[in-house]
């Protein structure tokens, strides 16, 4: 089983702790999470290469979610790297754009770790 | 939140007091998914909510106003540790967050069960407020609805106040 690099992006740090504990709960091994507070600074860490998989909230300040991933088309560290946006407003219309710019899938907060596995290990491939 | 001005003119929805069911059943189900315990209906409160640590969170478009929970520092530091760790339960800024978040889903859920606000009711990052003391008042009339709960047998107050 491949251990995992992933990249966290959510504006609350209590919610990038949430989503990990998730992950961890929901089976993943995780060798190294990344933290960013918003798309501008995830971008960053995204052109460093390595990862796995990211998982992106919408409503953020700086560069919110959706333009973060219509950002990542231009980055090729990005390319193959399946991108999981997270939301709270339960807004069809932005789910619907996000999955039109590129996300592989989303999950709506409230989530349990049973949703987290069978959301994000099906975008995972080989790496389960 | 950046997204406020992205909603062009959405159509009112008008406010409906059997929303308080709609809102309690939203609580649960965010308290029970994240923090792993379900709060039950406090039928037996009467008073006004009271409680050191209030999170807000704003709506914005075809409604407008405001969720809150209010609770005790205790009880917000017991949801940062069920939800974070026991760590998190003595850290004030990670109670707080905390808090902050769940009323955030709790306001996200509510409008995802009513038709028209899913998509055209914006919400505010959430605001923490510490301390017992205060009062909020608003400019525009307001219309409010309060569901008392108990989480692990302490109270638990979540409001939607909406600006009619």
């Amino acid at each position: 089983m491949k251990k995992l690099k992933v990249l966290i992006v959510d504006d609350s740090s209590v919610m990038r702790k949430i989503v990990e504990r998730a992950l961890r709960q929901a089976g993943l091994e995780l060798t190294e999470v990344l933290e960013a507070s918003n798309g501008a600074e995830a971008l960053a860490e995204v052109q460093k290469g390595g990862l796995d998989m990211i998982l992106s909230d919408i409503n953020m300040p700086v560069m919110d979610g959706l333009e973060f991933l219509k950002s990542l088309a231009g980055v090729e560290a990005a390319k193959g790297v399946p991108v999981i946006m997270i939301t709270t407003e339960g807004s069809e219309a932005r789910v619907v754009e996000a999955l039109s710019a590129g996300a592989k899938g989303y999950l709506r907060k409230p989530f349990t770790p049973e949703q987290v596995k069978e959301r994000v290990t099906p975008l995972l491939g080989g790496a389960q | 939140m950046s997204s406020f001005s992205k909603t062009a003119s959405p159509a009112a929805v008008a406010f409906d007091p059997s929303w308080k069911t709609i809102l309690e059943c939203a609580a649960v189900e965010v308290f029970e998914m994240m923090a792993g315990v379900r709060p039950e209906l406090n039928s037996a409160s009467t008073g006004e909510p009271t409680g050191e640590t209030t999170a807000m969170v704003g709506m914005a478009g075809a409604l407008c106003g405001m969720t809150t929970l209010r609770c005790a520092k205790a009880t917000a530091g017991r949801f940062a540790a069920l939800m974070l760790g026991e760590a998190a339960a003595s850290d004030p800024s990670s109670s707080g967050d905390a808090l902050g978040e769940l009323c955030n889903m709790v306001a996200g859920n509510f409008k995802s069960k009513i038709s028209n606000l899913a998509d055209h009711c914006m919400l505010s990052v959430p605001t923490v407020i510490t301390g017992q003391d205060y009062s909020m008042e608003t400019s525009e009339p307001t219309q409010g609805i309060l569901v008392p709960l108990l989480f692990e047998g302490q109270p638990l107050w979540v409001s939607l106040i909406i600006h009619t």
